[in-house]
């Protein structure tokens, strides 16, 4: 089935990539609350392992 | 309702949904932002005022967790109450009668986060702190939004739970149990909600009426209104003194609990004196503006003498 393209204005391309980015933020800002999530779980015992 | 042409309120304006999306902060309108400011507020001061600790960095992000799953259930609630919005002068603004954001995004929007954030509380501190993030959140946006808001005047009698349970869910953060520093808190907002909201429903009851929410003065009539403010306002008075009591709330907690509870009874009784006209409506603001001031002086009582070290006891 066939969809016809809408043409977006140059306003809502504009929306379209702030919303872009805001959602790279938001992942952004999970991937680093579980990084330092996983380091205050574990505690500094991370960090004692053999070379 | 999630479509905009609900027939339940014939007359409210129809607004076409644009089907680009909206700017960021329309979506983070959806969130209630001042509400989340409050959770936010509310639950720190459950986390501070535990007899036990959390590692910081997983307070904060149970924090954050917490003001997410609130601004979920706001966005449900937002998606639902669409119809209703459109019809009051405070809410039709909103990004979903203002057609910036379409009901379906914000459902889903609001379903995203608010599974989000029970899991990510989960992991981070506790599940009992995110099962009852999750109660929280289908309380609002189900028991209250869906069923008690268009079928009781009772509506935000009971669906002040929803609101109340900020400061017990930031204790089970921290001590993993319900513990009676926060159940007290929880019964302050609990019994605090109905003197604050039927004082602002007093002075915008055409507004309910149109929008066809059962509201008390709408129902029960505005005296009765009246009295059952006042009779929520005597008893929220010593009930904001329990802290002192329980001994986790000292000497400034006491000052403001007894000023303020006595500046609520006072607010309440002019409401329940002037009837009439513009004097009414003045009334009724006042004890509504005073209302937020008390509550926030209560938990910001709380939270310098917990948090900064400021506690010295009344009693014993």
């Amino acid at each position: 089935m066939s969809t016809v393209p809408q043409q977006l204005t140059p306003e809502e391309i504009q929306r379209r990539r702030k919303r872009s980015v805001a959602i790279a933020m938001v992942l952004a800002a999970l991937v680093l609350i579980f990084y330092v999530l996983t380091i205050a779980k574990l505690g500094p015992q991370v960090l004692n392992r053999p070379l | 309702m999630t479509t905009l042409s609900n027939t339940a309120i014939p007359d409210r304006p129809f607004v076409e949904a644009s089907t680009s999306g909206g700017e960021v902060a329309d979506y983070f309108a959806l969130l209630k932002p001042r509400v989340m400011a409050l959770v936010i507020f509310t639950a720190l001061v459950g986390m501070t005022v535990s007899p036990s600790h959390v590692n910081p960095v997983i307070g904060a992000i149970s924090l954050l967790m917490i003001a997410v799953g609130a601004g979920a259930s706001g966005c449900l609630n937002m998606w639902w109450d669409a119809d209703v919005d459109a019809v009051m002068t405070r809410t039709r603004t909103r990004p979903i009668p203002a057609g910036r954001i379409q009901p379906g995004e914000a459902l889903s929007f609001g379903l995203t986060l608010s599974v989000g954030s029970v899991l990510v509380l989960g992991l981070a501190a506790n599940w009992l702190s995110a099962g009852l993030l999750a109660f929280t959140i289908v309380f609002y946006a189900v028991i209250y939004s869906m069923w008690l808001k268009r079928s009781t005047a009772q509506n935000i009698v009971i669906g002040g739970a929803a609101g109340a349970l900020p400061p017990m869910i930031g204790q089970a953060v921290v001590t993993g149990s319900i513990g009676i520093e926060g159940t007290v808190l929880f019964l302050i907002i609990f019994i605090w909600t109905p003197p604050h909201f039927w004082a602002l429903a007093l002075v915008k009851a055409g507004e309910y009426a149109r929008a066809g929410i059962p509201m008390m003065p709408n129902t029960a009539g505005p005296d009765s209104t009246r009295r059952q403010i006042l009779a929520y306002s005597v008893l929220l008075a010593p009930l904001g003194l329990a802290p002192v009591f329980l001994g986790f709330g000292g000497l400034i907690y006491g000052l403001v609990g007894l000023v303020g509870g006595l500046a609520m009874v006072g607010l309440s009784v002019q409401v329940l004196r002037r009837r009439e006209g513009e004097a009414a409506n003045k009334a009724a603001m006042s004890l509504f503006g005073f209302s937020i001031l008390y509550l926030f002086l209560l938990f910001s009582a709380l939270l310098a003498e917990q948090g900064l070290g400021l506690f010295r006891p009344v009693l014993g």
